[in-house]
């Protein structure tokens, strides 16, 4: 009882160093730098012990059912070494652990409601409701093309840095394209994706190919694939932006 | 309540795919059961629940908080600069004046991402497979710098509103002409740094916090200008990563000619 309590403690620890920095740098900037209470101090408080809470049981719950499954599945596939069936796994692994991530569903929210505040689309929520799932499809999608196409190198040894810098040129001709509305929030969405449930079953993927692979060496090809997942849905959503809003 | 209603039903959605890929891959393509079901079911059960609940603490507690300490900070009785101004785009925004802001930008990219745990894992893993070449606190102290510097800087652009791909994409050019003068093992990982370090509690926080900037600050849309403080701190520190692996590098000739 004592031994499971105490191991309940430091996972709890290990959610609350989440947000720890986050209260006492602002703790400090309301104490010292602007002297003024924080306002809805009750509310922000509340949001932040639901935060601590839901994440602490999220996190309970990836430990004890999605990471053993998803990690062991990444191995076998790696270990089977048939391509297609590794392929379409990336694929659906990248697409639905995106649909998941917390961090995506909040800000595409975000975005349709900043779209449609400055009329970029209409302002009801059907259209709303529209464009966030669109964003958040057009996020998924790409993020499973981007791992499809990582185990693809790692199966072949392409060079990781050759598919980043033609990625990067990509994005440099499709910014000249794409309605200025669209490229802050796709620039953004290469970061937002790649959190929570993506990295570690992803990693995962990628560390169990390269080390199954003969000549393959897990630092110079394992890794890679988030790289890829971080670039893939800044071209995609792009793309989304000029399918609905037309080229600039 | 309702709104924790609302999520449930909206997380149980999002979950239903994961669901779909696990069943359909282990019985279509592997051939086997799933193992240990009610665990994993158990688990599945938690990862909802959990879910839930930080979505709607998310929404009432860091969102809010983001946008409140931009409101603040960039505020016209804290800066001093007039709230009234009209919002023509050619308005002169005085830079200087929201210093705060970008150092609060630093302060918290570079704590959170200091005790991001997926970075640690990132880190100990590096450490393991270069057989101690890359050592776990240089790392995460090279991806702190890199995503505070580039939240900052992410800060300092919406304040003075030049277009976002002028600084990414110098940047993107910076980082390929530090690739090819880099330590060929390093590549790799630097690259997936710039994806690990913003976590699920990050990310929305510093996202509020572009957007409540770019609100507050004259002349600038919170949609055109408000995002690419992610896209910032996503790029910087694959290029402080090389950096560390370049100085590294270097130390480390050097004591073996001595």
């Amino acid at each position: 009882m004592a031994e499971t309590l105490k191991f309940f403690l430091k996972k709890f620890f290990t959610v609350c160093l989440d947000i720890l920095p986050i209260i006492v740098v602002i703790a400090f900037f309301q104490l010292l730098v602007l002297r003024a209470p924080f306002p809805n101090l009750q509310e922000a408080l509340f949001g932040v012990f639901l935060v601590v809470l839901g994440l602490f049981i999220f996190i309970q719950g990836l430990e004890t059912a999605l990471f053993p499954i998803g990690e062991k599945m990444a191995n076998q596939f790696a270990l089977k070494g048939n391509a297609f069936w590794v392929i379409a796994f990336g694929f659906a692994l990248g697409f639905s652990t995106t649909i998941a991530e917390p961090a995506l569903t909040i800000i595409a929210q975000k975005a349709g409601n900043l779209a449609a505040d400055a009329g970029a689309i209409k302002k009801e929520a059907e259209s709303i409701d529209n464009y966030v799932l669109g964003l958040r499809l057009s996020v998924a999608f790409s993020v499973g093309l981007a791992i499809a196409l990582g185990v693809l190198r790692i199966i072949k040894g392409w060079s990781l840095v050759g598919l980043i810098i033609s990625g990067y040129c990509l994005v440099v001709f499709l910014t000249y394209f794409a309605p200025e509305t669209i490229i802050g929030i796709a620039y953004d969405s290469g970061g937002i994706t790649t959190s929570t449930i993506t990295v570690p079953l992803v990693a995962a993927l990628g560390i169990g190919l390269a080390t199954s692979i003969r000549g393959r060496s897990p630092v110079l090809d394992g890794f890679g694939l988030i790289a890829l997942a971080s670039l893939n849905p800044v071209l995609f959503v792009m793309m989304y932006g000029i399918a609905i809003h037309g080229i600039k | 309540m309702q709104l924790l209603l609302d999520s449930l039903l909206g997380t149980i959605k999002d979950i239903l795919p994961i669901l779909f890929v696990i069943g359909f891959f282990q019985t279509v393509a592997l051939k086997q059961k799933i193992p240990n079901f009610p665990r994993i079911a158990f688990g599945m059960m938690l990862v909802i629940i959990g879910l839930s609940i930080f979505l709607v603490g998310l929404e009432k507690g860091v969102f809010p908080i983001g946008i409140e300490m931009a409101n603040q900070l960039s505020g016209s009785s804290f800066t001093g600069v007039s709230a009234d101004a009209s919002d023509a785009a050619d308005v002169v925004v005085d830079a200087a004046k929201y210093l705060w802001v970008y150092v609060f930008a630093f302060m918290i990219g570079f704590s959170t991402t200091l005790a991001e745990p997926a970075l640690i894992a990132v880190a100990l893993k590096a450490r393991e497979i270069s057989t101690g070449a890359i050592s776990p606190w240089g790392l995460r102290i090279a991806v702190a710098l890199g995503v505070a510097i580039g939240i900052s800087l992410g800060t300092y652009r919406i304040v003075v509103g030049t277009p976002l791909y002028v600084y990414i994409i110098t940047g993107y050019i910076f980082l390929v002409i530090q690739t090819f003068l880099s330590p060929k093992m390093f590549v790799p990982l630097a690259y997936d740094c710039g994806g690990v370090t913003t976590s699920t509690v990050t990310v929305p926080l510093v996202a509020a916090l572009g957007i409540g900037l770019a609100t507050n600050v004259p002349g600038r849309s919170p949609l055109i200008d408000g995002f690419g403080l992610i896209a910032f701190a996503s790029l910087f520190p694959m290029i402080t990563v090389l950096g560390y692996a370049k100085i590294a590098e270097i130390i480390s000739k050097r004591s073996v000619n001595k």
